[in-house]
């Protein structure tokens, strides 16, 4: 046994309880998946694992001696490292050098660079890790940037290999890569702890699998001994649908129509280039890509949020000049925001605040420009009931809610207004399976009830279980349209990656 | 013993470990939910502590200091009354702090607005002498606020027209109005029967502000400062003008999402901070000075900033704040004489009470982070 925490407890202020008697057994040299939603508890015990944080209780024994890590210095001293999910570089330093910062003696290693660099070299050889030490990280992939978080811990010394939901940044091709990479590590006898919330990525990768719910462990098996219902069962508490019920689109109305549409990044680079499609009304159209392809530019131009240019634009029946706020009011437009955090919230305001944000100036709300506390609470409660949030007091702050929650009261506010027209990026990126459930199964239900659907989204599973035609974006173009049978999945991928192969989807 | 705030135990075997640490969460609890009041008064005792370390470096007793300073704000009426004279200002300066703040706008130019206010009031003062009070007097206040608003708008103009930063361009205009006071107390507005003073003929009698208590010279400028504050926080807190511009100031995309006009709500934000501002300095001619000279504003603007921050820019604490500076201000000034303790010790305390507020803020944006769920 390489690892064994015993009885961990951690409480964070508010009485919230993150991890509650939780105890994880690590075998030498194996690849042991931490599983659970978002919430779970998973990343905290692998933050008190690399010193992030201390325990309230419980032991933690390395190599069989007990040990305790105040620090991620003390972690890496014990020769454990960490791959966080929100990546640690300095993006405008070399691959070398940020493998080499924080070290003892940077000097000496600037003076000695070429060491280093041979060193990545070898390194990379032999685990099969190759990244050019001379490149600056911002002009890496994401893919490739993780490499070198990789790259990072390994040059450091390590045994024990800390990765945070690594695959949720990756597309369908890279995360392949990075799973094989990974199976390469851990014959070569490195052992990994792998957190995760993908079933798949679990049984693509796997020895054996760890189960936290709701901070408690549910169980530790082997992956072999395991099956898919099983680890659903254990991870939500309850068996999980695997296939959504839904009826057949048939409708002839268009709701929206675009012809030509050109839109800018902030960069001034042109990042959509002459796209055209209709979604029509009881329609669902998923739009296919891997991220920075000109996704995120398209949904803040259709929403009016960054100016854009077009041949033709027609919403509900109306040739639009230009998209502006009072346009889409009075067409019904609903935006479920790719970053819920940076658009769709704002944190320090409470959940019942949050919940007026596109309406906070019109009645019952606003009454005389005083707003109606006793409206906006009411208003909270009923949207929190009907969308099952999980909130004690919707005065609460919303920050104080878990990821999964907080997209639930953007979508409860979003499709509450019934919009003709609801444009849709990313809805489940970053929560649970429940939540995503809950999330899918109201788009579906606003679908059914004639509304227009755009689903932006760079998850394929999620495009192909709710969209009713499919379009591959690509370079800022739509490249193909495909129906959403899942045979077409991995093709669809090779798409995404800009693989021509339209005529054999034809 | 079972401490009375533990909420309780389970399991016998680590019992005491149990409750040790739920007494520490509950303390924190405590904490969490007093530190916004908390906050402030550390970092004011903080502050008078390291004053009275320099002092002591410095050869003079802390003590004395800190009793001749109290004594100075608080012994008598006539004491009080003139700490509530210094806080007045102070607490126009810190509502207009507060408005711009809480909309992240970070207006520096609070002490130009607040001298064309003063240059408004004054000129209005003069000229229309000859209107009742009860004309002239919300007329020199409009004017004040005019004035102020308009300095805060051009700013606000420059910064949404052209994306000019307002924090360079507000110092930049504060150096044109503090400039053209001068030129104005030696050049055109001059008092004609003085020659050696550069300051304006004594406004009309009209326009003066009535005192609250005939023997000082508090006057109901203090009066209006309070209500504003309470005005100004109902406005920041409990109107949908107030949602819209706070939640510009926290994510201003969310705002754009939310189909805020954020443009339009900066501008009216430099607006209103520089009509506060411009307000103050009205009811500083009108109240007290009654004319016009160059160092009409000891720096009353910048105090403001000291005086928001500390009360994390709500504009009910600006009233507590601003009379707390005051009675730095008027302490120390009777405490340099009493006691030949340089006054400069106030400006000494105000920069370590925004460096400890700023301190405390970034301990806890640090602690939070740290402490952060997944």
């Amino acid at each position: 046994m390489l690892l064994s925490m015993e009885k961990i407890n951690k409480i964070f202020p508010g009485n919230v309880v993150a991890t509650n008697n939780v105890s994880l057994e690590v075998r030498q040299g194996e690849i042991h998946c931490l599983l659970g939603e978002n919430g779970a508890g998973k990343t905290v015990l692998m933050n008190i694992l690399y010193g992030m944080y201390q325990p309230d209780s419980g032991q933690i024994y390395y190599k069989g001696q007990p040990i305790s890590i105040h620090s991620p210095k003390d972690s890496i001293e014990n020769r454990i490292g960490m791959v966080h999910q929100h990546f640690m570089l300095v993006e405008t330093l070399t691959v070398a050098e940020n493998i080499i910062l924080g070290q003892w003696k940077p000097w000496k290693n600037l003076k000695e660079m070429e060491k280093v660099h041979e060193r990545i070299k070898n390194l990379g050889e032999e685990y099969g890790l190759f990244v050019n030490p001379n490149a600056l990280i911002r002009e890496l992939s994401v893919g490739e940037q993780q490499r070198v978080e990789i790259l990072k811990a390994l040059y450091r010394g390590t045994d024990l290999l800390i990765l945070d939901e690594p695959t949720s940044v990756l597309t369908p091709q890279e995360t392949v890569q990075l799973l094989n990479l990974l199976r390469g590590l851990a014959d070569k006898g490195l052992t990994i702890i792998f957190i995760t919330h993908k079933f798949e990525e679990v049984f693509q990768v796997s020895d054996r699998v760890t189960v936290l719910r709701d901070g408690q462990l549910v169980g530790t098996t082997d992956t072999a001994q395991t099956t898919f219902g099983e680890l659903a069962k254990w991870m939500v508490g309850r068996e999980v649908f695997m296939d959504l019920d839904r009826s057949k689109s048939n409708s002839k109305e268009v709701v929206l129509s675009v012809r030509g549409l050109q839109a800018t990044d902030e960069r001034g680079l042109l990042a959509v280039k002459d796209v055209s499609f209709d979604v029509h009304a009881n329609e669902i159209v998923g739009i296919a890509g891997v991220s920075g392809n000109g996704q995120t530019e398209l949904a803040l131009g259709l929403a009016g949020l960054i100016e854009i240019k077009y041949d033709r634009l027609e919403l509900c029946g109306q040739e639009l000049k230009k998209i502006t706020a009072k346009n889409l009011d009075r067409i019904g437009f609903g935006h479920i925001p790719e970053d819920r955090q940076g658009m769709g919230l704002i944190l320090p305001f409470s959940v019942a605040e949050n919940f007026i944000l596109g309406e906070y100036n019109s009645e019952p709300y606003s009454h005389y420009g005083f707003l109606q506390n006793r409206q906006i609470i009411n208003h909270a409660q009923l949207l929190v009931n009907k969308f099952s949030v999980r909130v004690s007091n919707v005065k609460e702050e919303i920050t104080n809610l878990s990821g999964g929650n907080q997209q639930k009261v953007v979508v409860a506010r979003e499709l509450n207004r019934n919009p003709n027209f609801l444009l849709v990026n990313q809805p489940t990126r970053g929560i649970d399976i429940g939540a995503t459930e809950f999330v899918y199964q109201q788009i579906l239900k606003q679908r059914d009830a004639g509304s227009a659907v755009l689903l932006i989204s760079t998850d394929l599973e999620e495009v192909f279980k709710l969209s009713d035609r499919v379009l591959v974006m690509f370079e800022g173009q739509i490249i193909g349209e495909v129906p959403p049978d899942r045979e077409q999945i991995f093709k669809v991928g090779l798409m995404m990656a800009g693989k021509q192969v339209e005529e054999e989807l034809a | 013993m079972q401490p009375q705030l533990s909420s309780g135990s389970s399991g016998k075997a680590s019992h005491s470990k149990i409750n040790k640490t739920s007494l520490s969460r509950d303390l924190r609890f405590v904490w969490e939910r007093s530190k916004k009041f908390l906050t402030p008064l550390v970092a004011i005792a903080l502050a008078l502590g390291i004053g009275a370390v320099l002092m002591y470096l410095n050869g003079y007793s802390p003590l004395r200091a800190y009793s001749t300073l109290w004594w100075g704000a608080f012994g008598n009426l006539r004491n009080i009354s003139e700490v509530l004279v210094k806080a007045t200002p102070l607490m126009f300066t810190g509502l207009a702090m507060a408005v711009a703040f809480r909309a992240s706008i970070w207006n520096m130019g609070a002490e130009g607005q607040f001298f064309v206010g003063a240059i408004a009031t004054t000129w209005v003062g003069i000229h229309l002498g000859y209107l009742p009070p009860w004309i002239l007097i919300p007329l020199e206040m409009a004017a004040g606020i005019m004035a102020g608003a308009l300095a805060g708008m051009l700013a606000g103009y420059l910064k949404v027209r052209f994306n000019a930063n307002e924090v360079v361009t507000t110092i930049m205009i504060n150096y044109l109005i503090i400039i053209g006071t001068n030129y104005l107390v030696t050049g055109p507005m001059k008092e004609v029967t003085q020659d050696s003073f550069p300051q304006s003929a004594l406004i009309s009698a009209n326009a003066f502000l009535p005192r609250i208590v005939p023997t000082t010279r508090l006057n109901i400028g203090f009066l209006i400062a309070i209500v504003l504050s309470i005005i100004m926080y109902l406005l920041i807190f409990k109107t949908s003008f107030g949602y819209a511009l706070r939640a510009t100031g926290i994510n201003p995309e969310a705002a754009r999402f939310a189909r805020m006009d954020t443009k339009k709500i900066a501008l009216l934000v430099m607006a209103l901070s520089g009509g506060l501002a411009g307000l103050g300095g009205s009811i500083e001619i009108a109240g007290l000075a009654h004319r016009l000279f160059s160092n009409v504003s000891p720096g009353y603007g910048w105090d403001g900033i000291a005086v928001s921050l500390l009360v994390n820019n709500n504009p009910l604490g600006v009233m507590f704040s601003g009379i707390l500076f005051g009675a730095l201000r008027s302490g120390s000034e009777i405490m340099q004489i009493n006691a030949g303790i340089p006054s400069v010790l106030n400006s000494a305390i105000q920069g370590i009470v925004i460096l400890s507020v700023i301190a405390f803020g970034a301990y806890r944006f640090i602690s939070n982070k740290k402490e952060g769920k997944e």
